[in-house]
């Protein structure tokens, strides 16, 4: 179900933990198994349950708890902005803003052509940075002015 | 981001300058730039001349280092309180950085990760671990991926591994991803998601020094906690004391946010005026009126602008103000800001983030949040001060984590010193702060946006 790449992330990660200790490769598991299919259906859940050796059921747990997991499919792009308090005071809130009304969508919205979802997110602990976006939950982009949205837009092809 | 000015510094001096945006353009935080500034020598200095494990936390007990992730415990004390003589013992490092206002530890692991790795190396040699985590915050996995190349540098280096130096002494440690739980933050509930699990935080006692990562005695510090470790072995426990002021020694850094000139990492003397840092960051933006300042995180109480100004930043000065210096976040508000509506995004993060598990944080936050939300959108009712401040009562001290408090602290100090806005907010269904005035607040907004204001 993953590609022998993905398995073998996997696999080093494992392999950081004592040896009856393959649950705690858990989090970074379902994290390379995203990244492969773009999202966690529950078969992937299941498999990546599997493969390491614990109940699905745990493994559910974990992928419903942390927020950056997707249990549903998400666009090409995941953009994720950081509204909170330090960031709205330094024009957070205004620069989802922007991204709504240039992608047309809302948060927690994809548009039509699979292209880009919108997330609201919660403290990445880059404030000074702000505004902040996060793009498909690895890069960090930092002081996003008008300029700098329509130039990562413009980036994601 | 990066260090936009520093007095006396003990944790950032000769780092490099960075590219604000391309963190791919970083220089300065490989091991060599970190050896020609002094780093491992502190490593070094405890294999040569033979410390001790106790003359180690003896050092850093001299050092009066108190915990930099917002609880300001004293780091020498946590670790003597591991157990000697347990096989299987961990040190754990929390870069699990969430609290809305901190990101001082985003750039610790982004221009000197070695500090981090040699502060473990030795809190592991001084409690007697042979394996250690450190947690990253899910969204900085961009420093994850360099804080493993990193590892490989020291692992390479002979600064990890087994026979660490010659000593005979064994050590690894290892990077273990978050992926969005501000809860992680809390060291038990860090020490569960390690073992892969929910972050749920357990019961304490047992402290983890006692019953840790599976199950076993474990310390846990935070990113600067072990970043301070090195110039405390290496120039001595009483020299970074002496940086600071007695019971809070050494230098910190601050994370400022908010509105003044120059949003940014400062590292500054514990006990340095807060009305310096200010000055330091360039004073408030466009010259505007100070209102109000968070002190330490999203989590610690407001206080007014002029309450604030007579305050110096350390643990005892901010507590006696009635606030917590937390882990030296600090939120500048100036006269644009609605308060009602700061307050009801802060309760709305901790409503979306409470783990569930305790009844009156799960509940009482929702509780909480709705009551900000209807008052921020004109349907408040009069009796809604009093009720807020009785939800928020009920919430502390009844959860098994500090989480509920954290909810709660922020409405009650809100209301305590803003109480004449929220109820204009009641009375009049709309904002004490003028609409064209709170557009003025944000940079981006008063150049692109219009509207969106209470």
């Amino acid at each position: 179900m993953l590609s022998e790449a993905t398995l073998k992330n996997i696999d080093r990660e494992v392999a950081k933990y004592p040896p009856e200790q393959k649950q705690s490769a858990v989090m970074a598991a379902l994290h390379f198994a995203q990244t492969e299919k773009g999202w966690l259906s529950r078969d992937l859940i299941g498999y990546v349950a599997q493969y390491l050796g614990m109940p699905e059921m745990a493994a559910y747990e974990v992928a419903t708890f942390y927020n950056m997991y997707d249990l549903k499919p998400v666009g090409k792009y995941k953009i994720t902005v950081c509204t909170n308090l330090p960031c709205a005071l330094s024009g957070g809130v205004h620069a989802a803003d922007y991204v709504k009304q240039k992608l047309g969508i809302d948060f927690n919205e994809t548009t039509p052509d699979g292209k880009f979802t919108l997330k609201e997110g919660e403290c990445m602990g880059a404030c000074g940075d702000a505004p902040v976006m996060l793009v498909n939950n690895v890069h960090m982009r930092s002081f996003m002015t008008p300029e700098e949205i329509d130039k990562l837009i413009a980036e994601c092809k | 981001m990066a260090i936009l000015a520093a007095i006396n510094p003990a944790l950032t001096a000769g780092w490099h300058q960075p590219d604000t945006r391309d963190m791919g353009r970083d220089t300065g935080w490989r091991l060599k730039d970190y050896e020609a500034r002094g780093g491992y020598q502190a490593l070094k200095k405890i294999v040569t001349d033979k410390f001790s494990q106790d003359q180690v936390i003896a050092e850093v007990k001299a050092s009066v280092l108190r915990g930099r992730g917002g609880a300001g415990f004293p780091t020498g004390l946590k670790w003597s309180f591991m157990p000697k003589g347990a096989p299987e013992k961990y040190i754990v490092c929390n870069t699990d950085e969430g609290e809305p206002g901190t990101f001082k530890d985003r750039d610790l692991m982004r221009l000197d990760p070695h500090a981090v790795i040699e502060g473990m190396v030795i809190a592991a040699f001084a409690v007697g671990a042979v394996r250690g985590y450190n947690y990253i915050h899910g969204e900085i996995y961009e420093l994850y991926q360099r804080f493993e190349e990193a590892l490989a540098e020291a692992r390479a280096a002979g600064y990890l591994g087994s026979n660490i130096l010659g000593s005979g002494f064994d050590f690894d440690l290892f990077a273990h991803q978050g992926y969005g739980a501000y809860i992680c933050g809390e060291e038990s509930a860090l020490l569960e998601s390690i073992e892969g699990k929910k972050g749920q935080p357990r019961f304490k006692p047992p402290f983890p020094a006692q019953v840790g990562l599976y199950g076993k005695p474990t310390t846990i510090n935070n990113t600067e906690t072990f970043a301070s470790i090195p110039y405390i072995l290496r120039q001595g426990g009483q020299a970074f004391l002496d940086l600071g002021k007695p019971n809070n020694g050494g230098t910190k850094l601050f994370s400022v946010s908010g509105h003044v000139n120059k949003p940014g990492n400062y590292e500054v003397p514990m006990g340095t005026p807060f009305a310096k840092l200010l000055e330091m960051c360039g004073g408030m933006r466009g010259g505007r009126k100070l209102k109000a300042v968070i002190p330490g995180g999203s989590s610690a109480p407001v206080l007014p602008g002029h309450i604030m100004m007579d305050c110096t930043l350390d643990y005892d000065s901010i507590a006696k103000a009635g606030s917590m210096l937390g882990s030296g976040a600090v939120i500048v508000m100036d006269e644009t800001v609605c308060m009602v509506k700061s307050l009801e995004r802060l309760s709305w993060f901790y409503y979306e983030e409470s783990c569930g598990q305790c009844t009156p944080c799960r509940e009482g936050t929702g509780w909480l949040y709705k009551m900000v939300h209807r008052i921020e959108h004109g349907q408040g009712r009069p009796e809604d001060l009093d009720l807020l401040d009785d939800v928020a009562k009920n919430i502390m001290g009844r959860t098994i984590c500090a989480l509920g408090d954290a909810a709660a602290l922020p409405v009650r100090s809100f209301v305590q010193h803003f109480r004449d806005e929220f109820a204009y907010h009641i009375e009049h269904k709309k904002c004490l702060v003028p609409p064209d005035i709170q557009r003025a607040g944000s940079t981006f907004h008063t150049r692109l946006m219009a509207g969106a204001t209470c």
